[in-house]
């Protein structure tokens, strides 16, 4: 604070310090800007049409009519796929989580080759996923199974898009956010606690289960959130493994394709036949898309205030 | 014998109990499992490398027409060169009699008279020098650098597609590297620091809005505002798409170029202005140098979400495959080439494979990015720490 008195009792003003706070301040306040301005535009023309037949309302009639359409099959599909994508990822994040915390050397090459690999794996483009789920859960993994499970010839069960190979397909590309939220999580609990239960005559496996982990529970469901809140919005990974452009029914099984919401609102967008007279519903299914992903990042952050809070009175 | 085994070194306490060995075999469980992420890295690139295989291989072909055998000389060909040629598993070939060889043959030569009667059906477009150098097809003046699968002869030379993409992510870091660096040099070093409760939450938010959905916004509200300001001709192009990627990658390039600014050590900071300096003099001339390597990895990184992106570039390019350096034509990507085509294709066909193929260029830019950005940032993390000290 005292810099600032200093630099004011310069004679010279200094044009330069002016003209370098002023251009970094207007590009802060132009992103906000911008944000203010996406969300604004889309609560605004999304909530004229925001309502209960609308939430509530299949695609039975037509999936272009702005009166008798509805969102609930892509509602469904959505949920449907990120719960099974959140059964395949949290334990395999959150193991691998625990093995890093609690049993790895940081230092030893093996560890860093662990790091490395998740890092990278949160780097990979969301398409490339897409072709990894095509090349192998459908082509390689389903088609295997239909081979060996039925005749030859046969219309493929296992061997084709479904909500499972989208499911998995997205439980590969959340790992890294569930890996790197129960680590910070792992991390916060003090070492005092470890040691007192050792102390005590427990085993190390003993002390991760029933001390460590109901610790880091809260961490461990604000990473899956977090994955969940990335996974819901996600379209490029699911284009060719299982969102379907149009279904007359809800699935019925995980080897069922499904509507998407992320996908409905790329359908509606480029492929309306009149895009004026379905903007209402174009603009409220954004919507929707956006609460559901918002309201589980901010259920994820407010999980994680808490957290932190606890942590700091334990310490 | 695993009852003896002892459970050593637990962040440098060596208490070790006796592990019992129902708990030997959970933690080594917990190695394996551990394991998964190195192991989907390797499957992800064994997996899209082994379907793209026969491009790298040269293997597949795409001309219409093929060396054809005359029904009549179908004796002369010994059982397995038969089945060569005819294209068939052992399996199918086993299965079937004279009379349908034979009729399988004489299908084939029809269809070669029926091939387009055009020289270029006969090149197999699928070699490197047809992807990558340009070629003077039949009807065209010159020779042409052309994207086109879907044609009587397709056409897949790839240089349309990188262009296309070099484009978009050069709009995008030009708009996303100063807006997103900006805003974390105002951030960590100039505002006050309840500004920063404001932003951070506010650029996660930006962060959290799907692609699909700035995709959206780009062709529905940014096209038709941005086409009104600077009146170019096609309502969607590379400068569109550009300008929208730019705000998924701004999260990136704020978030690490911020840690890296915040990372620097205050005294660094406190020392400058103690000398008198101002305060965007300590940050220009003592923290940006400090965190330089940050920055870079800050941009790397931005590079590597720019050039993967996908939604948003699909709304908003417009989508044709145009040979032009102009960012106000029309363009085409590497990620939106595969996903607006690979829905249509026959698996294992060659227009499948080559669809395969550019996605294994992409996986390898993206991982060496990510690989540079992710060292980069380490070295200056540990680097700054020591220094701390």
């Amino acid at each position: 604070m005292n810099a600032t008195t200093f630099s004011l009792r310069r004679t010279k003003f200094d044009w330069a310090s002016f003209l370098f706070t002023g251009l970094t301040g207007a590009a802060t306040w132009l992103i906000l800007a911008i944000l203010l301005v996406i969300l604004g535009n889309i609560a605004i023309n999304g909530s004229a049409h925001f309502n209960w037949r609308f939430l509530t309302g299949g695609t039975e009639r037509d999936m272009f009519s702005v009166q008798n359409a509805g969102v609930l099959p892509m509602i469904v599909g959505t949920t449907a796929r990120v719960i099974l994508m959140t059964i395949f990822v949290v334990p395999v994040g959150v193991i691998t989580a625990i093995y890093l915390t609690e049993y790895a050397h940081n230092t030893s090459i093996f560890t860093r080759i662990i790091r490395g690999a998740v890092n990278n794996l949160a780097g990979v483009p969301s398409i490339v996923f897409g072709l990894f789920g095509l090349g192998f859960f459908i082509n390689y993994v389903g088609r295997n199974i239909d081979s060996l499970l039925y005749s030859h010839g046969a219309e493929p069960i296992w061997g084709k898009p479904a909500i499972l190979w989208a499911s998995l397909t997205l439980a590969v590309m959340t790992l890294p956010v569930v890996i790197v939220a129960t680590e910070e999580s792992l991390r916060a609990i003090p070492q005092g606690l470890r040691e007192a239960s050792l102390a005590l005559g427990a085993t190390k496996l003993e002390t991760i289960r029933k001390i460590v982990f109901p610790q880091a529970l809260p961490g461990i469901m604000t990473g899956a959130i977090l994955a969940i809140g990335r996974a819901a919005g996600e379209v490029a990974p699911i284009l060719f493994t299982g969102a379907a452009y149009y279904m007359a029914h809800l699935p019925k099984s995980p080897t069922d394709q499904f509507m998407d919401l992320g996908y409905h609102v790329f359908i509606l967008s480029t492929q309306s036949p009149n895009i004026d007279q379905t903007r209402p519903l174009l603009y409220s299914t954004v919507l929707t898309l956006l609460i559901l992903t918002f309201a589980l990042n901010i259920v994820a952050v407010v999980i994680r205030g808490r957290m932190r809070a606890n942590m700091r009175a334990l310490h | 014998m695993p009852e003896a085994k002892r459970s050593v070194g637990w962040m440098g306490l060596h208490r070790g109990h006796r592990a019992r060995p129902l708990e030997w075999i959970a933690e080594k469980s917990i190695f394996l499992i551990s394991l998964s992420a190195i192991v989907l890295v390797f499957l992800i690139f064994l997996f899209v490398a082994r379907e793209a295989l026969p491009v790298f291989l040269g293997q597949t072909d795409s001309s219409h027409v093929q060396e054809i055998i005359p029904a009549s000389q179908m004796d002369k060909l010994s059982p397995e060169k038969l089945r060569e040629y005819l294209g068939l598993t052992a399996e199918e070939f086993a299965s079937k009699d004279r009379e349908t060889l034979k009729l399988l043959m004489e299908v084939r030569e029809e269809g070669a008279q029926e091939a387009p009667q055009d020289k270029d059906a006969k090149i197999n477009t699928t070699k490197w020098r047809y992807i990558l150098k340009p070629y003077q097809w039949s009807n065209y003046k010159e020779p042409e650098y052309i994207w086109q699968p879907v044609s009587a002869v397709p056409k897949y030379n790839i240089i349309p597609l990188l262009i296309g993409t070099l484009k978009t992510t050069l709009v995008a870091l030009l708009f996303a590297v100063p807006l997103g660096l900006g805003a974390a040099i105002y951030v960590s070093q100039l505002a006050k620091p309840r500004m920063r409760e404001v932003v951070k939450p506010c650029i996660e938010m930006l962060s959290g809005i799907p692609s699909v959905v700035l995709g959206f916004f780009a062709l529905i509200v940014m096209a038709s505002v941005l086409q009104s300001i600077f009146g170019y001709a096609s309502r969607l192009n590379a400068f569109v798409a550009g300008a929208a990627l730019a705000l998924a990658v701004i999260p990136v390039i704020f978030s690490i170029a911020e840690d890296a600014l915040t990372s620097v050590p205050r005294s660094y900071v406190q020392a400058a202005l103690a000398v008198g300096s101002t305060k965007w003099q300590a940050a220009w001339q003592i923290v940006l140098p400090a965190a330089m390597p940050g920055v870079f990895a800050a941009i790397v990184l931005g590079f590597g979400r720019a050039i993967g992106e996908t939604m948003i570039v699909l709304m908003a390019s417009g989508n044709a495959s145009i040979m032009s350096w102009s960012i106000f034509d029309s363009t085409r990507t590497v990620t939106t080439t595969i996903a607006a085509e690979l829905a249509e294709t026959v698996v294992g066909g060659h227009h499948y494979r080559m669809l395969f193929m550019i996605g294994v260029l992409l996986f390898a830019v993206t991982f060496v990015s990510n690989l540079v950005g992710d060292v980069v940032m380490h070295r200056v993390k540990a680097r700054l720490e020591g220094k701390a000290k």
